[in-house]
């Protein structure tokens, strides 16, 4: 028996990411979607996922007073950041004329350029929405039965810059070369959505629930 | 790179398909969850659900199916239909879409494609556009915003309308041609080009798909980032796979 706990402090769809969780638990697994801090740091795994602007995922997490739980979360089990889940950990985005995020990982989030373009000559648009190929740059537990090359589901308009290549286990293109997935130790996050990403984000997911990283 | 989005779109009255469905291997053809199932395993990008119900009675039943397919179904869905107030947007979300489509409402409305966006993220707001042409021939092009199906003109510019929804926090936009939805000619590929030149977010083109390489020109000539189909996929002329495979050989980028 384990829970997995998704971090709900009201930020993004985390009902669709309670359910990829569930399609892909076994019978022993509970998920629970939850801000309360104990529950969090009491559950076997968790999943942080996020939507919307960088300064209203910080309130958010600031009201539900989660900063702490958070970090202690990051740093000790098994831990997924999905989107902006990924972009928080970061020191800080230049969204909303620069934001302080949680910082555990020293690096920006910076905006896509907005004068891309295609080999076509047509505009590339912000936000960046659909599919992309992730090329896996390290190998890691997590990919496993990952093809390499697969394409997820992403939408967004900021991409993490982490100052440590180390962290870096996959990145994607559009327009320029960007931080698509990051690890390290018992951490993973990713700017795409598994939760939306049809067979490789369910397989993503399921290989989170085996994960047994040290910590 | 990004791949170009296949959306089918599902117009669903009182919880079930309408327009016909005809898999052959699904008995209940109006099914709109096994519907959705079929087209996620053959590899739709998207789908698109359409609240086309008249009776207020019967609205409600949009929302079982969006919970239903999103408990099964691990691809983005959007609903569009009936969406009026923010308590709409956040009723679907709750259910399990990804995105809402405003149409009406934004014309008579256009604060609210705001509220919403600044509530719930421009990510998860596509604004519907119904564009007609109505520049006469040999004027330069010209379409304007229709609403009531196509029916009630509205003075607006299309091209200056869509600038404006994306100001107000629109994070895609759905183009639809009146002139076209229907006739299996072709989306109108110069109303597509102009918007999607116009504006800095994707457009999703619609309205006119016969055969496959109306999906080809609708990304290369009309450049949309995404294209919308109901048709020719209800009536399995055409699998999405074999869509995707049609537009890959001809050179555009698609999830295989």
């Amino acid at each position: 028996m384990q829970t997995i706990a998704v971090i709900d402090y009201g930020m993004g769809n985390l009902h669709s990411v309670a359910k990829a969780i569930e399609h892909v638990a076994g019978a022993d697994d509970r998920v629970l979607v939850t801000d309360d801090a104990d529950a969090i740091l009491g559950a076997e795994r968790v999943v942080f996922p996020g939507q919307g602007a960088a300064r209203d995922c910080m309130n958010a997490i600031s009201e539900h007073q989660l900063n702490r739980a958070i970090l202690e979360a990051a740093a000790s089990k098994p831990f997924f950041g999905i989107c902006m889940g990924l972009q928080v950990l970061l020191q800080c985005s230049e969204e909303n004329g620069g934001s302080d995020l949680l910082g555990l990982f020293p690096g920006q989030v910076v905006r896509f350029p907005g004068d891309m373009h295609d080999t076509q000559g047509n505009r590339l648009k912000i936000p960046h929405m659909g599919w992309n190929r992730v090329r896996q740059t390290q190998d890691h537990p997590m990919w496993s039965g990952v093809p390499e090359g697969s394409r997820f589901y992403f939408v967004h308009s900021y991409y993490v810059r982490p100052e440590d290549s180390g962290i870096l286990a996959g990145v994607s293109d559009y327009g320029v070369e960007f931080t698509s997935v990051i690890a390290s130790r018992n951490l993973f996050a990713t700017q795409f959505h598994p939760e939306k990403s049809a067979d490789h984000g369910l397989r993503l997911l399921q290989n989170f629930l085996r994960w047994n990283p040290e910590t | 790179m990004l791949a170009k989005r296949i959306i089918p779109c599902l117009d669903v009255d009182a919880g079930r398909v309408v327009k016909g469905v005809q898999f052959v291997e699904i008995r209940d053809a109006g099914d709109p969850v096994e519907v959705a199932r079929r087209y996620n395993e053959e590899g739709a990008d998207e789908i698109t659900f359409l609240d086309i119900t008249a009776s207020s009675d019967d609205r409600e039943t949009i929302v079982q199916v969006v919970e239903q397919v999103a408990g099964e179904v691990f691809i983005p869905l959007t609903v569009g239909g009936g969406i009026r107030k923010v308590e709409d947007v956040r009723r679907m979300l709750n259910a399990g879409a990804d995105k809402v489509a405003i149409n009406t409402a934004a014309v008579f409305n256009p604060d609210f494609v705001k509220q919403a966006a600044d509530r719930f993220g421009a990510q998860c707001i596509v604004v519907a556009i119904d564009a007609k042409r109505v520049s006469a021939e040999g004027e330069s092009l010209r379409w304007e915003i229709f609403t009531h199906g196509g029916r009630k003109p509205t003075g607006l510019d299309a091209v200056e309308w869509a600038k404006k929804m994306v100001t107000n926090g629109a994070g895609e936009i759905l183009l639809t041609s009146m002139d076209r939805d229907g006739t299996k000619i072709g989306f109108d590929l110069k109303l597509t080009r102009a918007i999607a030149d116009a504006v800095s977010v994707p457009v999703i083109a619609s309205g006119g798909v016969g055969n496959l390489q109306h999906l080809v020109d609708g990304v290369a000539e009309g450049g949309a980032d995404a294209v919308l189909a109901a048709s020719i996929f209800h009536f399995a002329e055409y699998s999405i796979h074999e869509a995707k495979d049609y537009m890959a050989r001809r050179g555009v980028e698609v999830r295989l």
